[in-house]
């Protein structure tokens, strides 16, 4: 079976949208945005291709933590930031198309994140 | 000043085969913005896997979609075996291929009747559904199943097809090809589909790519980007050829998809003629422990299901990305500019899957 290589670096939240201008500017497509929660924290990878070689970068942030939007730079990123806020609740900050928590309907708010953060309970 | 109206367009509209939502900022009949909402479907099936052991996530994962469920339990499969480092057997590599293509093939006619009722060509959306049947009776008479197939497994394939079907499946392409020859002709040569279908809904190579298109949508802007060419299951071993187009209008993605269907073909029956002896599965022991991001080609483009283990009977996370959910941004892209009459086929023309992009 052919085995793909998947190279993944963790990156500083400072660092970020650096990072990404950087698979940008060397001409990388964005693939994903993808969270996971661990305990209080959560890991969210940015996954980049090109020519079929497979480039993942991570940040880990604790509960509460806002994240910069990287849809300056991918405009299509805005539906993984949306989903991430909507399913996670992981405040982003400065989307080009932000739907304020009404991309995904959910009755459970924020249903695979921890408790909802202050200031945004129903 | 042009005053603008917001139309709201679905989530149900007799085109939509599932429930999509779009606020159509309009200047009288010109679409101006858009503005996408989802969220009707969702189900949380990553969600599911705090309750289902990894072994049995395979069957949350093919029901993903009602269409191609295959490829989704494969995609799935593969990524907990690299975390596992299982070696799978060969003849369960190209089984595996055998089976996506035919839920391509299966996946394409559906859109491709589904493309034709959206503008009123109501004949040719029941021809290509007769043939559709017949695709579907190959995967039911060789899984059980004509919807969810459930042969994919950790460690292989449940089911072998052996080689004496394998030639009648073989020799039954003749004929479907044929078929759909007749069919995609009319597809592509008819002047009134041309007519409806040419210069709606342009999305140029450089936005495409960087809105992160994929499939279908990405080839018919001129992007040649296809995961099958990373050589997954069996694909590494077989003659593909990337169908492009360059026009990046609807009538463009129709063309790359007609094409497909014939690449389809060829890649079942090269398999067929290659595929070596042997067992389907092997016997898997075990939890995963690590992290892979499994990648693979949906019939509407690149799939990635992400999977991360902690060495229990239960994943800490299951992502599935569809290729509709990535589809997105370049649909509003398209939409802006067009003519209100021309967003139920635009949208058609992304081949949308609500139900695989909410999960």
């Amino acid at each position: 079976m052919t085995i793909e290589e998947q190279l993944t670096t963790p990156v500083e939240i400072g660092n970020l949208i650096g990072r990404v201008e950087q698979f940008r500017n060397e001409g990388y497509r964005l693939v994903q945005i993808g969270c996971t929660a661990l305990g209080d924290s959560y890991e969210i990878n940015y996954s980049f291709d090109k020519d079929y070689g497979f480039r993942n970068i991570r940040i880990t942030i604790k509960e509460g933590t806002e994240v910069p939007s990287i849809s300056g730079m991918y405009w299509g990123a805005f539906i993984y930031e949306n989903e991430m806020h909507d399913l996670f609740g992981i405040r982003v900050r400065g989307m080009n198309i932000d739907f304020k928590g009404t991309l995904f309907r959910t009755t459970i708010k924020y249903p695979f994140g921890n408790p909802v953060p202050k200031g945004e309970e129903q | 000043m042009t005053r603008q109206i917001i139309i709201p367009f679905g989530p149900q509209h007799p085109v939509f085969p599932e429930p999509i939502h779009l606020d159509l900022v309009l200047e009288d009949e010109k679409v101006v913005d858009v503005i996408p909402s989802i969220g009707y479907i969702h189900r949380g099936f990553e969600k599911l896997v705090e309750k289902r052991e990894f072994p049995d996530y395979v069957y949350i994962a093919e029901r993903t979609c009602g269409i191609c469920s295959f490829i989704h339990g494969m995609t799935y499969c593969q990524g907990i075996e690299q975390v596992m480092n299982i070696e799978v057997p060969e003849r369960a590599l190209f089984l595996r291929t055998i089976w996506s293509e035919y839920s391509r093939l299966h996946s394409h006619l559906l859109w491709l009747g589904c493309f034709a009722d959206s503008f009123g060509f109501e004949n040719l959306f029941m021809n290509a559904w007769r043939i559709r049947e017949r695709i579907l009776d190959v995967l039911e008479q060789t899984t059980g199943g004509r919807v969810i197939q459930g042969a994919c497994k950790i460690g292989g394939v449940r089911l072998d097809i052996d080689n004496e079907k394998l030639g009648r499946m073989s020799n039954d392409l003749d004929s479907i090809r044929e078929e759909i020859d007749v069919l995609t002709t009319i597809f592509l040569r008819d002047n009134s589909i041309k007519h409806r279908l040419k210069d709606i809904g342009v999305l140029q190579k450089a936005d495409a790519y960087q809105m992160g298109a994929v499939g279908p949508v990405a080839r018919a802007s001129g992007l040649a980007i296809d995961i099958r060419k990373t050589g997954y299951a069996a694909y590494g071993k077989l003659d593909l050829e990337i169908a492009t187009e360059h026009e990046g209008d609807s009538y463009a993605r129709c063309v790359v998809r007609a094409r497909e269907l014939f690449t389809s073909i060829d890649l079942i029956k090269q398999a067929i003629r290659t595929i070596p002896d042997g067992p389907v599965d092997i016997k898997v022991t075990g939890a995963p422990d690590g992290e892979y991001f499994s990648r693979s080609e949906q019939p509407r483009g690149e799939l990635i299901h992400y999977v991360k283990g902690n060495g229990t009977k239960f994943l800490v996370r299951a992502r599935i990305r569809t290729p509709t959910l990535t589809n997105i941004p370049p649909l509003v892209k398209m939409l802006q500019g067009c003519e209100l009459a021309d967003v139920p086929v635009i949208v058609l023309s992304i081949d949308p899957c609500i139900g695989c992009a909410e999960r």
